[in-house]
């Protein structure tokens, strides 16, 4: 489960740069998504990797911590998420305001020359 | 007294979030209330901001037992509560804060508010986020604050539209929204080898880690040395900040020389806290060189600079690489120094800035012709509210207040001052500040590990005045003393008076130099010692009943 869990973060990441050094504002966008997809999948691989461990108290009370999945990161990736989400819709109406200014797409706003 | 005194430690983060809610109430027409609010907020703000330097400056008053207010929100205890603390550096850094977001508000009220839409309730906002960052005793927290300041700062960057403005702001924005990123990775590194994000209980257990963990540790932190960094504006991951900050209007750039000083700050602050005798990075050449290439290059880049945001820029970046270098010596007795240019520089920034936008005036008719018309027309439609009221003839027949006389001689008289304290050179604090960092790390020669490095150091302060010096005198000629076809700016006294008041703070310190460098002394001493800030926050937290 590591193992794939880590090629997973590998792969968004690499994508992730790769699209977030091109020069079509879209191509940024997306590229920054999925590196904040990979960054989420990150902060959530600190607090162990774990199957059928509830991060909250269970109903009949047991209190060994092995039981458990550690909520922190959990909480962390949720405020990430969110924020995340919401830097990039605004990203987004920028992108849109910047494609209506210049009329182009590419990031300086204007094409150079290849 | 003291019962409800520490409520004042929540204050600069409380009122200006309360204040831009109420803010949203008001519609753009209503100009008086929404100045109203904007103004008592940031003045409580400063009020606050007060009260906390005087709390921490007397400790033996009881407020603040060795100069540091701990505030659990929710009287949570605090490994696992999210506290606030408030000690010297953080009391300056808000104080500072204050004193360059008071005078720009009312510098806004001439009409740079109605350049677009929500100016105010961004504003307060984006001081919410600041002193949030100031006054975090916690990663996360700082994490988040950060991402309000910066969501607020990409509205303002954007404010009053135009090609120029949202252009910038797309690099600024994914410049930043990477630097968020990583970041993250930095804190989920740390807290994977810590367990913990509370900046005092990190402190308390960074030795006991094993050496498996400390690696992660030492790896995480500089992953976190590096978003700051970007943040900071050091020299290769500042290439966003000349183009953001000259494209912005003027009372939102002025507030962002604020911004480079928060990155600054939470190198300092996460450094020395989690390791004060050796902090990691600091003392390290790869720091130091980077810190030194930062001077040369926003140096270079005044020089070359032909407009004067741009200029200014470039200052505030050459004062983050002083900052930096001066930190990244490895030596005790620069700290205070390097906190004392660094308080100094941002007033000046924020003042030239200010200065930069009404001397824009002098070659454009007017504020309308600097912004682009359609772009803020775009901004109406794409928010959906009405063009604010905005007086049919053009703003430089709207006066607002009286029309002080001598207009040129006193903005060309603003701009020496401001010049004087970037460059420090005498009569102003900029000099004091340097002199005093040039005789400490001479006087550090004999401790450091690198000799060397004290006199690239000293090389590069003067090199880096005479530049300023150059750059300012070259900009000022040619902005005040050179005669030509202008129209003769009218200096109103909405604007104005910010302005002299943020000269007047760079000399009050200069005059004040005494107390303030003993206050900053303290703040070194205690970043150097972080015991007492450790066990001021863990006493919050009671015995847990097993």
């Amino acid at each position: 489960m590591e193992l794939i869990f880590a090629i997973a973060i590998g792969l968004l990441t690499g994508s992730g740069v790769w699209l977030l050094l091109r020069p079509r504002t879209f191509q940024v966008i997306l590229g920054l998504s999925l590196l904040s997809y990979a960054v989420n999948l990150f902060i959530f691989g600190v607090g162990h990797l774990a199957v059928g461990k509830p991060p909250i108290i269970r109903a009949d009370g047991a209190t060994n911590a092995s039981l458990y999945a550690d909520p922190v990161p959990e909480a962390l990736v949720l405020t990430a998420i969110v924020i995340g989400f919401a830097t990039t819709a605004l990203f987004l109406v920028v992108l849109l305001a910047s494609r209506g200014l210049t009329g182009t797409d590419h990031v300086d706003g204007r094409e150079h020359d290849a | 007294m003291t019962a409800w005194l520490h409520h004042v430690t929540a204050l600069p983060i409380v009122v200006p979030l309360l204040s831009a809610a109420v803010l949203l109430f008001f519609s753009e027409p209503r100009r008086l209330p929404r100045a109203l609010i904007a103004l008592a907020s940031t003045l409580i703000q400063a009020a606050a901001a007060g009260t906390l330097l005087w709390m921490t400056s007397h400790p033996a008053s009881g407020a603040a037992p060795d100069g540091i207010l701990v505030y659990s929100i929710g009287s949570w205890p605090a490994p696992y509560g999210i506290v606030l603390v408030a000690d010297r550096l953080a009391a300056v850094m808000l104080a500072l804060t204050a004193a360059i977001a008071l005078p720009v508000v009312v510098y806004s009220f001439a009409q740079w508010d109605r350049l677009g839409v929500y100016y105010h309730p961004l504003f307060q906002l984006l001081l919410m986020g600041v002193n949030g960052a100031f006054l975090t005793g916690d990663l996360f927290n700082l994490f988040v604050f950060f991402e309000i300041l910066l969501a607020a700062s990409y509205g303002l960057l954007m404010h009053g539209g135009g090609t120029a403005r949202v252009t910038s702001s797309l690099h600024y924005i994914a410049v930043n929204l990477a630097a968020s990123l990583i970041f993250l990775i930095g804190v989920a590194v740390i807290y994977g080898a810590a367990g913990t994000l509370n900046l005092a209980d990190l402190a308390a257990h960074w030795d006991e880690a094993s050496p498996q963990d400390r690696r992660l540790l030492d790896g995480g932190l500089a992953v976190l040395a590096v978003a700051f960094l970007i943040k900071g504006g050091i020299w290769p991951l500042n290439f966003w900040l000349p183009t953001a900050y000259s494209a912005a209007a003027a009372p939102v750039v002025a507030v962002f020389s604020i911004l480079t000083k928060v990155g600054v700050y939470s190198i300092v602050r996460v450094g020395f806290m989690v390791d004060p005798s050796k902090p990691v990075l600091y003392g390290g050449s790869l720091l130091f060189a980077a810190a030194i290439a930062t001077m040369a290059v926003g140096s270079l880049g005044a020089l070359a600079a032909r407009h004067p945001p741009r200029l200014i820029a470039f200052s505030v970046i050459v004062s983050a690489g002083t900052v930096l270098a001066a930190l990244a010596l490895g030596s005790a007795s620069t700290l205070a120094p390097a906190l004392f240019y660094l308080v100094i520089s941002a007033p000046a920034t924020a003042a030239a800035f200010l200065v930069a936008g009404m001397a824009a005036r002098m070659q454009m008719h007017s504020v309308t012709a600097v912004l682009d018309r359609d772009g803020a027309e775009a901004t109406y439609t794409a928010f959906d509210v009405g063009e604010p009221a905005r007086s049919s003839a053009s703003m430089d027949d709207d006066e607002v207040g009286f029309i002080i006389p001598a207009g040129v001689a006193f903005l060309g008289l603003a701009f020496l001052s401001c010049g004087l304290l970037v460059a420090g050179l005498p009569p102003l604090a900029g000099f004091l500040a340097k002199v005093s960092l040039i005789v400490a790390a001479l006087g550090s020669l004999g401790v450091v590990q690198h000799p060397a490095h004290v006199w690239v150091l000293v090389v590069a302060l003067l090199g880096a005045s005479l530049a300023a010096l150059l750059a300012f005198l070259r900009i000022g000629v040619r902005l005040f003393w050179t005669a030509r076809e202008t129209t003769r700016p009218r200096v109103r006294m909405l604007e104005a008076v910010p302005v002299a008041f943020l000269v007047l703070v760079g000399i009050g310190l200069t005059v004040m130099a005494g107390p303030v460098m003993t206050y900053l002394t303290a703040a070194a001493r205690a970043l150097h010692q972080p015991d007492a800030y450790i066990h001021a926050v863990l006493a919050t937290s009671k015995p847990v009943q097993p």
